[in-house]
């Protein structure tokens, strides 16, 4: 392959289903801290975290189908071997939580015995039996993965932007909503 | 976000601390209405709540249902009075998978008609350590700051209480909007009418009943024969209030009978499904949606609350025992 046809970016399918994750995740995360702290707005709030949770989980598990379909851009010069290796596992761990979060929350609620409402009379199967110890549990777990996964995110983010603002090599233009062309 | 910006802002796990600091605390049980037995049987559905809802509850058919009698406050050993408020919980498990569930209560209206009155009376009620009453002070402040209470209390007492759990009017407390096929919304309220004959709650039993004699006598009555209700849906108009549980729908407004609940049979918390489910009255079917009643997401939040920490709880036995349930 030579440098001029070289891929800088991941492809336009990666970079939509990588922002409408990062869209969908992030207010995933303020609808869940908002609903466990309000009386009011519970109820709606809930009723938009179900059907969102479910989303998530399809849209996570088309885009890794994707991804290994997809060409990947090779890694900056600048990360050495053992960045690359952290940055490759830290992708995978928000793989697993990003489709765990969503099941644990199904199960939870089959736990629980509660309808798990989508939209309208649209419902899910229960995937556990009801056992309230079993939903105690993973009521728990639900909360523990959801700082995991702000902590993550964090992470993620704090590192590309150490990579595009300190180290100055175009890490964030790898995944950038927009096409870039090569320099 | 209120929890998280403004530690004064009441919460459900501030809600919960409020119940458990009145109450005490009791493991594996429920923060209130703590003292219950379970019921199961079915719901005959005679197809005329169709004409209000689109609901698959109300097209004419049987579906089965799980209930639970239960005593307000969150003492789950507390000693059976008549003039306690009565619960009854139930869920109708509807023949597409839905699920409709409902907390009813024996007054005709509630006593407060916000979350934070609630709370504030939850607390203004809170026995003192001293006398082991109230603090008369305490109400009489919350009641002069709340006339909407002072006026729910005289149309409550209005309602001599029944005799029993088996003889008591039911009601939804909230109203609801049911949506028909054709997409129109009314307003709604519900109740549960007994088929058994009303009596009057002093006229029966001895001066000091045992501890569990309203629930010993809900038992022995089912056993004897299936116990009965009429589901009436009461159909409001324009200018009734939807977000008020305090005030009362004219008497004048059209009821319908939608269909008869009928139960078969009574366990104990111990060994029912029922201990471990939420009724939560907002588990509802399409064809019905919660009003603008503030008390709605909120008894929601709290139950769920009061669920989630109940579920990893150590269950200790119920005040109604196995033993008693049987024949």
């Amino acid at each position: 392959m030579s440098v001029a046809t070289e891929q800088r970016q991941f492809t336009s399918h990666m970079r939509l289903f990588h922002w409408l994750t990062a869209a969908l995740v992030l207010t995933m995360l303020c609808i869940g801290v908002a609903m466990v702290a309000s009386l009011a707005d519970y109820h709606r709030l809930v009723s938009i975290h179900r059907p969102l949770g479910i989303l998530i989980l399809i849209v996570v598990v088309i885009r890794f189908v994707n991804r290994h379909y997809s060409t990947l851009p090779p890694f900056h010069a600048t990360m050495s071997p053992r960045e690359r290796s952290v940055a490759s596992a830290s992708e995978l761990f928000l793989y697993a939580l990003l489709v765990v979060q969503p099941l644990v929350g199904w199960g939870m609620l089959s736990a629980a015995s509660y309808p798990i409402t989508l939209y309208g009379s649209i419902h899910l199967f229960p995937i556990l039996p009801h056992n309230v110890m079993l939903y105690a549990v993973l009521r728990r777990a639900h909360t523990v993965l959801a700082y995991l996964l702000f902590l993550t995110f964090l992470a993620h983010f704090g590192a590309v932007l150490f990579h595009t603002w300190v180290m100055r090599d175009g890490t964030f233009s790898r995944m950038a909503p927009w096409k870039v062309r090569a320099q | 976000m209120g929890g998280w910006f403004n530690p004064e802002a009441l919460t459900p796990a501030r809600f919960a601390d409020g119940f458990e600091r009145v109450d005490g605390i009791y493991s594996g049980f429920r923060l209130n209405h703590a003292k219950g037995v379970c019921v199961s049987g079915s719901f005959e559905s005679n197809g005329r709540g169709t004409r209000l809802s689109k609901a698959v509850v109300f097209k004419a058919g049987r579906m089965p249902i799980i209930g639970r009698f239960s005593l307000a406050g969150g003492n789950p050993y507390v000693a059976d009075e008549p003039e306690m408020v009565r619960g009854f919980g139930l869920l109708f498990k509807l023949s597409d998978g839905e699920e409709w569930r409902t907390a009813m209560i024996n007054t005709p209206v509630f006593g407060v008609n916000t979350p934070q009155a609630f709370y504030d009376r939850l607390l203004a009620a809170q026995p003192n350590p001293k006398t082991g009453n109230p603090d008369p002070e305490k109400m009489a402040a919350f009641l002069a700051s709340h006339p909407e209470t002072v006026r729910a209390t005289k149309i409550i007492q209005s309602h001599p209480a029944s005799s029993g759990f088996e003889n008591s009017t039911y009601y939804g407390l909230n109203a609801f909007w049911f949506m028909d096929a054709n997409g129109r919304s009314i307003p709604v309220r519900w109740s549960l009418a007994p088929v058994q004959p009303f009596a009057p709650a002093n006229s029966t039993g001895p001066a000091r009943p045992d501890k569990n004699y309203l629930f010993d006598a809900l038992i022995a009555s089912i056993l004897q024969q299936p116990l009965q209700w009429h589901l009436i849906i009461t159909i409001g108009q324009a200018n009734d209030p939807t977000n008020d549980a305090t005030i009362p729908w004219p008497d004048a407004r059209e009821q319908l009978d939608v269909g008869t609940l009928t139960l078969e049979r009574v366990e104990s918390e111990d060994t029912s499904p029922c201990r471990d489910i939420n009724f939560d009255p907002l588990v509802l079917p399409e064809g019905m949606a919660p009003s603008d009643d503030p008390l709605l997401s909120a008894r929601s939040a709290v139950y769920s609350q009061s669920f989630t920490r109940r579920a990893g709880e150590k269950k200790l036995p119920s005040a109604v025992m196995p033993s008693e349930v049987r024949e």
